[in-house]
């Protein structure tokens, strides 16, 4: 939002086109290039999802995915991701006013949320090794840890790096580089949820129905 | 036609120019989150109903994920199809290419190997007939 309040306050005749304009903000090629990891996350997913979706039915006469799984859980973890995305976008609008109170406010709210899906999926994972359901008893458990634990520990770098933004902006107050690492990280928080919208209907939800 | 100046970073909301007319960003990731709910609970509903055709279950949630996926990248990222996200888009579009690659080609050819190894060894020529 830097880039176009800067915008708004000149006249529009002055400003030259895109072509003639030089190069973009700092802002928009750090945003440009974490869209870009962002992708290359989702094409490493999208790996992982077609392995699951190949060794779904390879369970060696172990557990299946209808036998393991507990909706309710899910549903809680979902609805703590949308509304933990939710608060990042209205952290993200705080950021751009400038206002401390809502921005540490709406920043609590995302790590807390975070922190409660993070927290439910390493139980369901605890009560599923407790079964036997480890990772070495079939195919498809290996498949469902990798592609399941690989957006938890997504979500648990998110929730580091969250805690790491804050104390940079406490320490160095609404400075550039602070604003584009939290751009940067409300994209990253938002993609995971897309991630996640994925692995619910996925693994969760096709797996269980009839 | 407005003539693009400046690209916009993904994840930033349109410049204040093009949204006179606009609802307030509040707004946006409020109504965001509604249809995200709204999606959510269809597919849950849909996944543990009796009610529906079983065979149709499985098409009918890609189809709710991929409309809530569209929700989010247009509600919380704000991706739009304005000329000043035509890079944005462009990237996205070429990452759904690539996913699609991957997911669909792999599924794809495990199962026709799947089925060969299924089939009957007795005529592996007319196996190679049916393809």
């Amino acid at each position: 939002m830097n880039i176009s309040v800067a915008i708004d306050g000149v006249p529009q005749e002055a400003l030259p086109s895109a072509s003639e304009a030089g190069p973009a903000s700092k802002r928009i090629v750090v945003a440009y290039g974490f869209w870009i990891f962002l992708l290359s996350d989702f094409v490493m997913f999208a790996a992982l999802f077609a392995s699951y979706a190949v060794l779904v039915h390879a369970t060696a006469g172990g557990p299946t995915g209808a036998q393991l799984f507990n909706q309710v859980t899910v549903a809680i973890e979902t609805a703590c991701l949308l509304v933990s995305s939710y608060t990042c976008g209205l952290m993200s609008l705080a950021i751009n006013s400038r206002r401390y109170l809502r921005t540490y406010l709406a920043a609590l709210i995302t790590f807390v949320l975070g922190a409660a899906f993070v927290t439910l999926e390493l139980r369901e994972f605890a009560s599923m090794i407790a079964i036997g359901a480890t990772p070495e008893r079939s195919a498809f458990l290996s498949a469902f840890f990798t592609l399941v634990g690989c957006h938890g520990l997504h979500v648990t770098l998110g929730l580091i790096w969250l805690v790491v933004m804050m104390v940079q902006l406490a320490v160095m107050g609404f400075d550039a580089t602070v604003q584009r690492r939290l751009l940067c990280f409300s994209l990253f928080w938002h993609a995971l949820d897309i991630v996640w919208v994925a692995l619910f209907t996925v693994v969760y939800l096709m797996g269980v129905s009839p | 036609m407005t003539e693009a100046r400046y690209d916009r970073a993904p994840g930033d909301r349109p410049s204040r120019e093009m949204q006179a007319a606009a609802p307030s960003p509040v707004l946006v990731y409020t109504t965001g989150l509604f249809l995200a709910v709204l999606l959510t609970a269809i597919s849950f509903w849909a996944a543990n109903t009796s009610l529906l055709w079983p065979g149709g279950v499985a098409l009918g949630l890609a189809v709710l994920a991929i409309a809530q996926m569209g929700v989010h990248l247009v509600f919380f990222l704000h991706i739009t199809t304005g000329p000043e996200s035509t890079n944005n888009v462009l990237a996205l579009a070429f990452g759904v290419l690539i996913v699609f690659v991957v997911v669909v080609g792999s599924m794809w050819i495990i199962a026709d190997l799947n089925q060969n190894m299924l089939m009957p060894s007795a005529e592996p020529m007319n196996l190679q007939m049916q393809h």
